[in-house]
């Protein structure tokens, strides 16, 4: 009697991949050069930037965690990376410069510091996550601002007499064709669902967030798992910021700004549950590969900004109410045969 | 087997069925309570008495079967159907709020109000003489938290009290009571009663039921047993119905005892409230030997498993393992050191609803091993291997690993709680309520599998509120009360109506 509901329950799991495809088909309709390949690559590149963050932002919301701070990393990542290519950095009366590569480990290494303050706070101190990634976004950027002054730091080519030339391949570079930046996601997307998926770690990050106490009981390691996952959203973030300052070779103080948002709404949308637990890093990467089409599609048409952010918000609703109508679908369903049985043994002790 | 509608029963239940993911917390029950008379109602724990009171005081509806009403079926979509139709109920945790003056708490959810706002001062009144009534002397502007667990109770009376219920639901109300107040609280039933109130009642205190009960129903195993006038009852067949007079399916053997492993030295852990959680306890526990402790609820087995796996906070005394003070571990490093834990609520704390069968398994081997490797991928094959092995030698009846735990039954949801537990080989392993709201045959497995324990060299502590359970599988007997080892009995020794009596709380 199960089998009535099991149409709609593969359809209401498949539900992410089917908003895509309605968003390509709508907008190949709408927009004459939308889907086309040199399109479909641009606006992969864009999915790059919301799907690394989103990323992150899925292991910490799979331990029922929140990071409101990745904007802001992004932000003071770029900011880090524009200092110590065109200032350097000052070491008692000389100054260091260092090439391309050390650069990017130093911001990287710098957004899991920032990551491992968040998990430091919020698992020894016990500040809820919430509070403790807002503060740090006030934090996070309020630095990036001071690092020059409020100012940019532009052209980022750096100098051949120094060696720190060659910035730009990052963000715009192409491996076989395919922008980098959709490389980096593939790569840490790789990454991240082998670690959440064959890992004893991953073990501990999805039984955190559906039961923290049972995990604890289990023997769990709550507090290393929750500090690995902040570090790991922190170093997610801290390379999207690296991407952006090399795109356009300037790095801005207010880069990524509300980029937090965006991932939060790639995570929900991916069926990913903001109480922790449940979902799937793929997942999050479908999430943000809609809203990000979704908005180019939106631009490309010439729909006004305005309707741009109220469109986008009506989606990230409607999947999060999709999503409890399947969890509501699926509960009902166990209930159903547990009656039954209930009802079969009462039955046959008679 | 058509009855003629009964005048004296106000309240029915008709084959009434409760099911929770994993459990059946009744089954097909069919119960009377009569009109003006204290109904009596008793059981081991988990017999379905809370959840008996929840259907009738639709907290919760019944998953099949009808709640009859003076003969006419009712539907108690939530409390305020069934206060509306005059039931009101006292749950068994205080249902109140600390943060709330008593006048509030009393008048929550129905207050008087005077042109749109809340009249405070006709509430005042009637709070005042409520709690005169229950022979309290509290301004009812007193802050909640200010006050202790016993008046607490009599706050939660005085709000049911108030909302001129005509069915009062008492859930073990003198759980936390002195003998005064208690005295207290049967002079206020006896005036209710008096009043035309009917009066359903649920306590473990046996003398209680017989001073104060009119019908005494038994429940056992969510399934009503059977029900006396209290004249013709008495305190042995009360206990006889309770536990049932079937010997359970068990072939105990005594294992062969080697060093003493655990050692429980003068524990002491006290209440935020005052009072102790645990007082002074002691007991010394070999390999392959198997103590079961009986209690009542609250009677600290639960904080005594805390504090032994470093859960609970002690402020007195040690707990020694093979001889070496384990006091400075916590948790999960003394679960390392071979101390392994099956808690009580196994929904809450025992299973991780959300991952696979084969995931809760593994899951306290997996946390064995440094942090650093935790990122070394698993092996499929050693997985599949120790998760058979487990499944076989525990009997789990699954449909496959890969099934989320949640489609397993409780007994067998359990089954793998027990099994992630040794898949760490622990030395000792406790065991809180390991039994409760599982069904009959995956008892039988949990027996056999506590038996096989002790007889491969672990010291087992198990607790336990069937006594026939702790009297069939233990080697030693200990019974818990209001905190302290009340008596420990050795196997020849315990008897059933010596071990209620030193459960009792005096």
């Amino acid at each position: 009697m199960n089998s009535k509901y099991t149409i709609s329950m593969y359809l209401l799991k498949a539900r992410t991949f089917i908003a895509l495809l309605a968003v390509i088909l709508f907008f190949s309709f709408m927009v004459s050069n939308y889907f086309t390949v040199s399109n479909l690559l641009i606006m992969t590149q864009h999915v790059a930037i919301t799907g690394l963050i989103a990323i992150g932002m899925t292991l910490v919301i799979l331990t029922a965690g929140i990071d409101l701070s990745v904007g802001s990393v992004v932000g003071l990542g770029g900011m880090i990376a524009g200092l110590l290519i065109t200032k350097g950095l000052p070491v008692g009366d000389s100054i260091v410069f260092f090439n391309i590569i050390e650069v990017i480990l130093i911001v990287m290494v710098f957004g899991g510091l920032v990551g491992l303050l968040n998990g430091i706070i919020i698992t020894k101190f016990m500040v809820a996550p919430f509070i403790c990634t807002l503060g740090m976004l006030y934090v996070g950027r309020g630095s990036a601002l001071l690092v020059n002054n409020g100012s940019t730091f532009p052209n980022l080519t750096g100098f051949e007499a120094l060696g720190n030339t060659g910035f730009a391949f990052l963000g715009s570079g192409t491996v076989l064709g395919i922008y980098l930046p959709i490389w980096i996601m593939v790569i840490v997307t790789i990454i991240a669902v082998y670690i959440t998926t064959k890992t004893p770690l991953g073990r501990y990050i999805y039984a955190i967030g559906c039961n923290e106490n049972g995990a604890r009981l289990a023997g769990v390691p709550v507090i290393k798992t929750k500090l690995f996952v902040y570090i790991f959203s922190g170093v997610c973030s801290a390379i999207v910021g690296l991407i952006l300052a090399s795109q356009l070779l300037t790095s801005h103080p207010m880069t990524g700004n509300m980029f937090e948002m965006d991932a939060i709404g790639a995570t929900a949308l991916g069926g990913t549950s903001l109480a922790g637990g449940r979902g799937k890093v793929l997942g999050s990467i479908i999430g943000a590969f809609v809203i990000v089409f979704l908005a180019d599609g939106m631009v490309m048409m010439g729909v006004s900004n305005f309707w741009q952010m109220v469109i986008k918000g009506i989606v990230i609703i409607a999947a999060v109410i999709i999503d409890q109508m399947q969890e509501n679908l699926q509960h009902k369903v166990v209930l159903m045969s547990r009656t039954a049985e209930a009802n079969a043994a009462a039955a046959a002790a008679k | 087997m058509e009855e003629k509608y009964n005048e004296d029963v106000i309240l029915e239940t008709v084959n009434a069925t409760r099911v929770y993911p994993g459990v059946t917390a009744l089954k097909s029950v069919n119960y009377k309570v009569f009109r003006n008379k204290v109904n009596v109602l008793i059981g081991e724990n988990g017999a379905g008495k809370s959840t008996m009171m929840r259907l009738l005081a639709g907290v919760e509806q019944p998953s099949s079967g009808d709640v009859l009403m003076n003969g006419k079926k009712v539907h108690f979509n939530s409390t305020l159907d069934a206060e509306a139709h005059g039931i009101a109920i006292i749950f068994q945790e205080l249902n109140l709020f600390p943060n709330m003056s008593v006048m509030d708490n009393i008048f929550i959810a129905h207050e008087h109000f005077k042109k749109g706002s809340i009249d405070n001062k006709e509430q005042y009144k009637i709070a005042k003489e409520l709690l005169t009534d229950l022979g309290l002397n509290i301004d009812p502007y007193t802050q909640l938290s200010d006050l202790g667990v016993g008046h607490r109770q009599m706050v939660e009376i005085a709000r049911a009290m108030s909302k001129n219920a005509k069915v009062l639901i008492m859930d073990e109300p003198t759980s936390a009571l002195s003998q005064q107040e208690v005295q207290t609280l049967f002079k206020v039933i006896r005036k209710l009663k008096s009043d035309g109130v009917t009066i359903i009642y649920i306590s473990h205190r046996l003398e209680e039921l017989m001073e104060i009960g009119d019908c005494i129903s038994i429940f056992r195993d969510g399934c009503f047993i059977d029900a006396k006038e209290r004249k013709d009852a008495s305190i042995p067949w009360i206990i006889e119905q309770m536990v049932g007079s079937k010997k359970k399916q068990f072939d105990y053997s005594k294992a062969e005892y080697g060093d003493v492993v655990l050692e429980v030295k003068d524990l002491c852990a006290l209440r935020q409230t005052g009072g102790y959680l645990l007082n002074h306890v002691s007991f010394n526990l070999r390999q392959g030997e198997v103590i079961g402790i009986y209690g009542l609820l609250g009677a600290g087995r639960t904080e005594l498993f805390n504090a032994i796996t470093g859960n609970l906070e002690y402020q007195n005394g040690s707990v020694l393992l093979n001889g070496k003070a384990i006091d400075h571990l916590r948790y999960q490093l003394r679960l390392q050191e071979g101390i392994a834990f099956v808690p009580e609520d196994r929904a809450k704390e025992g299973v991780i609803s959300l991952m696979s069968i084969k995931d809760n398994m593994m899951l306290s081997y997996y946390c064995l091993i440094p942090f650093i490797k935790a990122l070394k991928p698993c092996s499929v094959k050693e997985e599949k291997e120790k998760v058979s092995a487990a499944i076989e030698k525990l009997s789990i009846k699954v449909g496959g690993v890969h099934l989320p735990i949640t489609s397993l039954s409780g007994g067998n949801q359990q089954k793998v709680v027990l099994g992630k537990e040794l898949m760490i080989n622990p030395k000792v392993i406790l065991l809180d309520e390991p039994t409760r709201g599982i069904d009959v045959g995956a008892k039988a497995d949990v027996y056999r599998q506590i038996g096989m324990m002790a007889k491969q060299g672990l010291a087992v502590v198990f607790s336990s509120s069937e006594l026939d359970e702790v009297m069939a599988l233990s080697d030693r007997v200990m019974v818990m009360a209001s905190g302290k080892i009340a008596a420990d009995f050795t196997r020849e020794e315990a008897d059933k109506e010596k071990i209620i009596r030193a459960s009792t709380p005096v």
